[in-house]
C-alpha cells in the first residue's frame, strides 16, 4: 500500500537523522574524546600508539648483541633500495668461514616508513622506532649504520 | 531591567527637538544604516569562528586554537586575508552582471533585517505585512545567485547556480505554507503584533502537534533554502568546485561569504520570532511570578539566545548528514515536504478555528 509505505519511509527517515544527531551530540558534548595533540606544546609528555612507524632501528641488548644474521631478506623486501647489506666473511671457532654482518647501511632520506622490511626479517632484528624528528642540516647525516660498532651477532639466534 | 527602547526614545526625542524633522529623520537613516553593517559585520565575523568551533568538536579536533585566546581572533586574520586578495574578473565575463551580483545578495540580505524585532520596540520598520515584505524580498536573492552563474562565463559555475536557483524556488514553497500555518494562529502578518500573540507561551508549545510538524518543516527548508547542511550541492566544494561563486575571488568572495552567514541569521530570526517567541522571554500562561522572574533578562538576550540556538542546530546538520544529490534534494521537497504542509496547514486551520490550541 503506497500510504504505508510512505509514512513507513517517513518514520524511518526520522528515526536514522536523529540517531546520527545524537552521536555527534555526544561528541560535540564530551571534549575528552579529542584526539588532536598539541605538538610542540605536549613534546614531553607525548604518547605515541606502539604501532607508530617512525624509522627502521636495529635493537641492541646491553652486551652489544644484536640479532642481524646479514641474510639480505629487508634488502630484498625494500621497495626502493633504501638498506643496502654489506657482509664479512668471519672465520667461527671450528675454522669454518661464516657469513656475518659488516655494515648495516640504512638511507632514512629515501625510506618509505612502509614496514615491509621489518615484516621480511626472519630473527626480529630490526623494528620500527616511533622517532619522528628527523629533520636536519646536511643531507649526509641521514645514511644511517643501524649495527653498532663493534657489535656481534647473539649466539643461538641462527 | 536594562531596556533598548530607552535608549532609542532618548535618541529620537534629542534629534526632534535639535533639528527640523526631516534633518532629524536623514539622520535616523544614517545611524541605522551604520549600525546594520556594524552588525553585519560582527554577526560575520561570530558566525564564521561559531561555524569552525563548531565543526571541529563534533569531529573530535580541536579547531582554530592559535590566533587569539582559545582561537577567537581567526576570523579578523581570515577578513585581512580576504582584502588583500586580488579579485580577478574572468576575461569573457559579463562585467556588468559579474560586478553586480554580489551587491545584490547583500541587499536582499540587508533589506530582509527590517521588519525583525530585536529587542522589544527595538525594529527598524515595523510593516503590518511583515512577513510577506520578508517572503518576497527573499525571494530576490535567487536572481543574484543566477546572475553570478551567468556572468561567470563557466560551464559549471551556471549548472551550479541552476541547481541552486531550481532548490531555493522550491522550497520557498515549503517555507511560506509552514510560515503561513503560524500567521494562522495569530491571524496578523506584522511581526511585532506575533511576538506580542505570544505572550503568554510560545507557538511551538501552544500549537502543540501541527506548530511541531511547522516548525521541523521550516527548519529543514530554511536550511535548503539558504544553500547549506546537506542540501549544499549547488556549493559543495568537492563537487561542482564551488558552485556559482567559483569565479570570484577576494572583496567579491568575502560578500557572498558574509551574505551566506547573514542569510541564515536572518532566516533563524525569522524562526524564532514566529515560533519560539522572537524577544519574548519564556512564559508558562497565567503563572504570574514565574513569569515575572523571566522578564528580568532584557529581552535582546532572548532573541539572540534563541536565534544562536537555531544556528547551531543549522550548523549541527551540515556535520551530521550526508549531502544529497540534486534529485534526491528535489523529491525531497516535492512529494515529501510540499504534501506534508498542505495537510499540516488544514490541520492547524482547524485547530485555529476550534479553538483546540492553548
Amino acid at each position: 500500500m503506497f500510504i504505508k509505505e510512505y509514512f513507513k519511509d517517513i518514520y524511518n527517515a526520522i528515526k536514522s537523522l536523529l540517531v546520527g544527531m545524537n552521536r555527534t551530540g555526544y561528541y560535540f558534548t564530551h571534549h575528552k574524546e579529542i584526539i588532536t595533540q598539541q605538538y610542540p606544546d605536549n613534546r614531553l609528555e607525548l604518547n605515541l600508539p606502539e604501532r607508530f612507524r617512525g624509522e627502521v632501528v636495529m635493537a641492541h641488548d646491553d652486551v652489544n648483541e644484536h640479532a642481524c644474521t646479514g641474510c639480505s631478506a629487508c634488502e630484498l623486501a625494500c621497495p626502493n633500495g633504501t638498506i643496502k647489506i654489506i657482509n664479512k666473511f668471519d672465520i667461527s671457532p671450528e675454522g669454518k668461514k661464516k657469513k656475518a654482518i659488516d655494515t648495516f647501511v640504512y638511507h632514512l632520506e629515501l625510506c618509505t616508513m612502509c614496514g615491509l622490511c621489518v615484516e621480511a626479517c626472519p630473527t626480529d632484528a630490526i623494528k620500527m622506532a616511533n622517532t619522528f624528528e628527523h629533520s636536519v642540516y646536511t643531507r649526509g647525516q641521514l645514511t644511517k649504520q643501524l649495527n653498532k660498532p663493534d657489535s656481534k651477532l647473539r649466539a643461538g639466534v641462527e | 531591567m536594562f531596556s533598548l527602547e530607552s535608549i532609542t526614545t532618548l535618541v529620537q526625542d534629542w534629534l526632534n527637538k535639535t533639528f527640523s524633522p526631516n534633518l532629524a529623520l536623514f539622520f535616523e537613516f544614517v545611524i541605522i544604516g551604520v549600525l546594520a553593517i556594524a552588525l553585519f559585520a560582527g554577526l560575520g565575523l561570530v558566525l564564521v569562528i561559531m561555524e569552525r568551533k563548531v565543526a571541529a568538536w563534533i569531529q573530535i579536533r580541536l579547531g582554530p586554537n592559535r590566533v587569539g585566546p582559545k582561537g577567537m581572533f581567526q576570523s579578523l586574520a581570515d577578513t585581512v586575508k580576504l582584502i588583500m586578495k586580488e579579485g580577478l574578473t574572468p576575461d569573457g565575463a559579463d562585467k556588468f552582471l559579474f560586478n553586480l551580483a554580489p551587491y545584490i545578495v547583500m541587499m536582499v540580505a540587508m533589506l530582509v533585517l527590517a521588519p525583525i524585532g530585536f529587542a522589544k520596540g527595538f525594529h527598524i520598520w515595523d510593516i503590518n505585512i511583515g512577513v510577506l515584505y520578508v517572503s518576497a524580498i527573499s525571494s530576490v536573492s535567487v536572481i543574484g545567485i543566477l546572475m553570478a552563474g551567468w556572468a561567470s562565463n563557466n560551464k559549471y559555475s551556471l549548472l551550479g547556480a541552476m541547481r541552486s536557483g531550481a532548490q531555493m524556488v522550491s522550497y520557498e514553497l515549503s517555507v511560506g505554507l509552514s510560515v503561513l500555518s503560524i500567521i494562522v494562529l495569530t491571524g496578523s502578518l506584522g511581526l511585532n503584533d506575533i511576538v506580542l500573540s505570544q505572550q503568554d507561551g510560545w507557538w511551538i508549545f501552544k500549537g502543540h502537534i501541527p506548530a511541531i510538524i511547522s516548525f521541523v518543516i521550516f527548519i529543514i527548508a530554511v536550511t535548503a533554502e539558504t544553500n547549506r547542511a546537506p542540501f549544499d550541492l549547488a556549493e559543495a566544494e568537492s563537487e561542482l568546485t564551488a558552485g556559482f561563486h567559483t569565479e570570484y575571488s577576494g572583496m567579491k568572495f568575502a560578500l557572498f561569504f558574509l551574505a551566506e552567514y547573514i542569510n541564515i541569521f536572518i532566516v533563524c530570526a525569522i524562526g524564532a520570532t514566529l515560533f519560539l517567541g522572537g524577544w519574548m522571554p519564556f512564559h508558562i500562561g497565567t503563572w504570574e511570578a514565574f513569569n515575572h522572574i523571566m522578564d528580568y533578562i532584557p529581552s535582546f538576550i532572548w532573541f539572540f539566545g534563541k536565534t544562536f540556538f537555531l544556528i547551531f542546530l543549522i550548523m549541527w546538520f551540515r556535520w551530521t548528514f550526508p549531502r544529497l544529490r540534486v534529485d534526491q534534494l528535489l523529491n525531497l521537497e516535492w512529494k515529501y515536504l510540499l504534501p506534508i504542509s498542505m495537510f499540516n496547514l488544514i490541520l492547524m486551520t482547524l485547530v485555529s478555528i476550534k479553538g483546540w490550541h492553548f
